[in-house]
């Protein structure tokens, strides 16, 4: 097939692309917009086969169909609870993918000189860089994910300017890969790529959990960068035109999780809490009030006496895996003409709209599942919120206590409905371990105990 | 351990120290509980109730008093009239006593309680600070009475609260002056709202201006600058030229109101005289004053404690038992009240009196015989009057924002760009630009796609992004002929399992959601 055919269908390809990203932005448009992906890369892979380079095609389309049917596996096995962790770990494949391109490229013979040559060898360093750091990152966070890791951030001395020195190492090793003969430029380049392992290893462990949504959506974006570094070392627009894609709506994800917490992306990526390390956290006033314990039956009471309800899902509900009961619960009420509505904290859970799938799954319709924005002006107007298992996402300290690390974070603003309901395990701190206010005010009740346990107990009582 | 309920013997206390719901409580708490026979009944809470709710029904009021370890009243003890004898005799020596007590003006009953060897919390007395609202009696009792004060007022008042236009003529709204706005100055508040009145309130600290206001009555203010906050919440005593302007005020407002509720109180003092018989003579015919001060003296010259009286037309109220009209509410929240403090002595096995706690030993009035009242002065007041001093006192806070450091600063980061570009303009080749031309394309299409995503669909987006993403196939596809192809091998595979499990993970979440 002459080269110009393959052209138009990688321009076609990146058509869908971007009807595809574009398809995703609405609820009503987003099964077709998934399909248009599907379609754009069929024409790609189909075009590329026909290019003049790809060869061995029974090997080339066994481990096709191999890893096809790894993916559909992964793909149909995984609880959605579970989301987060499948997303992190496809991402590091993309990672390793772009490393392993980047040094198969670098090994393939090249006839380009001078500039050109340079231009090509930074192209597969910083292929080769941005790889290696989203694969293990993307490992790392995978790991925190499932738990396999402590989710606490980890916290060593000297980190930032550790960080910029194997920055610097691959800088120099860079240069040295340039410049060195066949055999150092390989040295140099397996070198780079075993900092960088380090590198994304090293990032991801200083983020702590409550730090995942913008974690996950800046690996994302980093897999995108990778192959269209990789796009430019084999000079294949499609590549470019795709990760760039992929890379910059990446980007914009974490910037919105960012400004949802008031933090800045530099402060997230480099890790730790937004605060300097080492600030004591004390709440303003040193005195801690009384919580008022409510039980299960008083609940389904309280929640059968209102006429509107708004529930806020956390991690909790995820980890409890409790999201058929909630959705039980929430046909109860509205059967009992209660308005039952759901309010999402942009980074509630540890995968950007990680709630929004779980309620999905659990059939809630989408139309009842509001945004903050949408939902915060109308608590004055509730009479029972019902918290499931999140912390950060109703701390009031976030609007009056400036000393408060989550200063300045938008918050969904519970105390301001009649009652508000808080189930929790236990007065355990969220993840940024600070304390919060909400649990002291007088029209806040506490039901402790497992959420999804609590939550039936409540489903049956009404 | 073993709690005892003995019924209350002063004439018309209806309430109860323990309801069915406060037993069930208590039982799981480990603790026996035994109530005397028809202790609930002029609460409404009968003994089948109780017994249901797993409380032994015992009709011997000796035996209630002697056989239990903790003894759980609402009035102090005071002479039984049936046995002739004072409740203090019947406690059990080395017993324990919850109820109000009243210490400082009951020396003599913390003496009589000192030889039984008694160890007595005082209920009257639990400190006011946040920790201890769940058992704060005092301000659950003034809730109740301030509803019932209301109440009162409307049965002593020949017209309706609410405004109307009706067939039959207009009727104004009734006008309400609650003076003092503490707990239950504001439950009055709040119940004279409810009912359609026009409430206007007047207390001596200005910060309450705004839980008044946010009950939706007018705070009416002198112009006049003392700020009358004292220790622990309540009022203290104000200058004479602040008296002076408060009396006019209050002058003022009494020809225009219909009905005044006042609940002025200064702790361990007289209550103080605000409304004089002057201003009761200036009020309209059929007015009514509800005095809910009376027991401490009266804020109205007017008042007689305990009866309801008129005086020049107008209906003076100066009932001393309020909470005890409404028995049922009254006897639920003081029970539970009086949970609370358990809770905090800990269960049946773990019981524990800890004298290093603030509200357990700013409530004990004797510990095991020995008068500890008063407690040493509590430290913290329930609502800091004044964060803004504390604020200007602390020159940290107002710390100068740090100067933007060199790198936040935009203008240099896009100027390091361009100068970056441009320098990569003169030494790339062509076809590298070309490739850079639709990636810096790309990457707006990118951002101008992706900007508008709803945050519901954020995850699927995600999961698309990443299926797409394994595009990077191509660059193995690309490596696979050539030599060391089990690196392009390894990469094709990785990505393909990233091709299909992410656009099949879109689509199983897509179908998810639903209208």
């Amino acid at each position: 097939m002459p080269s110009g055919v393959i052209t138009i269908a990688y321009i076609i390809a990146s058509a869908f692309f971007i009807l595809s990203l574009g398809g995703l932005s609405a609820q009503e448009s987003a099964r077709r917009g998934n399909q248009f992906g599907i379609i754009g890369m069929i024409i790609a892979v189909g075009a590329t086969m026909f290019h003049q380079e790809v060869g061995s095609y029974v090997w080339l389309i066994f481990l096709m169909i191999v890893g096809g049917a790894i993916g559909a596996l992964l793909a149909s096995k995984v609880e959605m609870t579970a989301m987060p962790q499948l997303v992190a770990i496809l991402h590091s494949f993309v990672g390793l993918a772009a490393v392993l391109v980047g040094i198969a490229s670098h090994l393939a013979p090249n006839p380009m000189q001078g500039a050109e040559l340079i231009i090509h060898e930074i192209e597969i360093i910083l292929g080769v860089f941005i790889g290696g750091v989203t694969f293990t990152g993307s490992v790392i966070a995978f790991g925190k994910l499932q738990g396999v890791i402590g989710s606490a951030p980890l916290n060593y001395p000297m980190r930032h300017k550790l960080n910029a020195g194997m920055i610097g190492a691959c800088v120099l090793l860079g240069a040295l890969f340039i410049a060195g003969s066949a055999g150092t430029s390989l040295t140099a380049l397996l070198l780079i790529t075993l900092i960088s392992f380090v590198l994304g290893v090293l990032l991801v462990m200083a983020i702590g959990g409550a730090d995942m949504p913008v974690v996950v959506s800046m690996l994302n974006s980093y897999s995108g960068w990778a192959a269209a570094a990789a796009g430019f070392m084999l000079s294949n627009d499609l590549l470019i035109v795709t990760g760039a894609l992929v890379g910059s709506s990446g980007a914009i994800l974490s910037y919105i999780m960012c400004s949802a917490m008031n933090r800045s992306f530099i402060s997230v990526i480099a890790g730790g809490f937004g605060v300097a390390e080492g600030t004591v956290v004390t709440s303003a006033d040193g005195e801690v009030g009384t919580v008022t314990e409510i039980f299960a039956d008083e609940t389904a009471d309280m929640l059968s006496m209102a006429q509107s309800v708004i529930i806020i899902p956390g991690y909790g509900m995820a980890v409890a895996q409790a999201q058929h009961i909630v959705r039980e619960l929430t046909e109860k009420l509205r059967s009992q003409d209660v308005e039952v509505r759901f309010a999402i904290h942009p980074v509630a859970g540890r995968l950007p709209g990680h709630m929004n799938v779980l309620l999905a799954e659990a059939n809630l319709p989408y139309d009842i599942v509001l945004e903050m924005e949408e939902i915060n002006e109308d608590f004055p107007k509730t009479d029972v919120v019902l918290v499931i298992g999140a912390n950060d996402i109703v701390n009031p300290c976030a609007l009056d206590d400036p000393s408060s690390p989550i200063y300045g974070m938008p918050v969904l603003e519970t105390w301001k409905a009649k009652t508000t309901i808080v189930m929790k395990r236990s007065m355990a701190a969220g993840y940024s371990g600070i304390d919060n206010p909400l649990y002291y005010k007088d029209n806040t009740r506490m039901l402790f105990g497992d959420a999804k346990a609590s939550l039936s107990a409540i489903a049956s009582a009404l | 351990m073993k709690i005892g309920i003995p019924k209350e013997v002063h004439p018309e206390e209806r309430r109860v120290a323990a309801v069915p719901g406060t037993v069930v409580k208590l039982k799981k708490m480990g603790f026996d509980i035994s109530i005397e026979s028809g202790a609930g009944i002029a609460a409404k809470f009968t003994d089948e109730a109780y017994k249901e709710a797993g409380a032994t029904i015992v009709s011997d009021v000796k035996s209630i008093w002697s056989d239990s370890d903790i003894v759980m009243k609402v009035r102090a003890p005071e002479k039984h009239p049936k046995l002739k004898k004072d409740e203090v005799e019947l406690l059990k020596e080395g017993g324990t006593l919850i109820s109000m007590i009243w210490p400082a003006q009951n020396q003599e009953l913390l003496e009589k309680l000192a030889a039984r060897k008694a160890t007595v919390f005082a209920m009257d007395s639990i400190p006011r600070i946040s920790r201890a609202q769940s058992m704060d009696v005092l301000s659950s009792m003034a809730n109740v009475a301030g509803y019932r004060a209301m109440v009162e007022a409307a049965n002593h008042f020949g017209r309706f609260f609410t405004g109307q236009i009706t067939a039959a003529g207009k009727i104004p709204p009734a006008q309400v002056l609650v003076i003092g706005a503490g707990v239950a100055g504001l439950s009055a508040i709040g119940t004279a709202q409810n009912m359609g009145a026009v409430v206007r309130s007047f207390d001596t600290r200005p910060e309450v201006k705004e839980q008044v206001e946010s009950m939706g009555a007018k705070f009416l203010m002198l112009d006049f600058e003392e700020d009358g906050s004292g220790e622990g919440g309540y009022a203290k005593v104000m200058s004479k030229e602040f008296i002076d302007a408060e009396m006019a005020l209050f002058m003022e407002q009494a020809k225009e109101v219909d009905i005044i509720v006042t609940t002025a109180l200064i702790p361990g003092k007289k209550a103080p005289t605000l409304i004089t018989k002057e201003m009761v003579k200036n009020m309209k015919e059929g007015s009514v004053v509800i005095d809910l001060a009376a027991e401490q003296g009266g804020n109205c010259e007017a008042t007689k404690p305990g009866e309801v009286t008129t005086y020049e037309g107008v209906t003076i109220v100066g009932l001393t038992d309020l909470p005890s009209r409404l028995p049922t509410q009254s006897s639920q929240l003081y029970s539970t009240n009086l949970l609370e403090l358990i809770k905090l002595l800990g269960d049946a096995e773990k019981y524990n009196v800890n004298m290093e706690d603030e509200i357990i030993r700013g409530t004990i009035a004797l510990h095991e015989g020995e008068i500890t009242w008063p407690p040493p002065k509590p430290k913290v007041v329930a609502a800091p009057p004044k964060p803004a001093a504390a604020k200007e006192a602390d020159p940290t806070v107002e710390a100068p924002p740090s100067k933007p450091s060199m790198l936040s600063d935009k203008r240099l980061w896009i100027a390091a760009g361009i100068l970056l570009l441009g320098g990569l303009g003169s030494v790339a080749s062509p076809s590298f630009l070309s490739h850079f031309t639709v990636f810096v394309i790309a990457c707006f299409v990118g951002w101008l796609v992706v900007w508008n995503v709803t945050p519901s669909l954020h995850t699927p987006l995600m999961s698309v992004t990443n299926a797409i993403s394994g595009i990077i196939v191509i660059g193995g596809m690309l490596h696979i002929a050539g030599e060391n192809s089990w690196l392009a091998a390894i990469a094709i595979l990785i990505a393909t399992i990233n091709i299909a499990g992410g656009f099949l993970v879109t689509q199983r979440m897509l179908k998810m959601f639903r209208k």
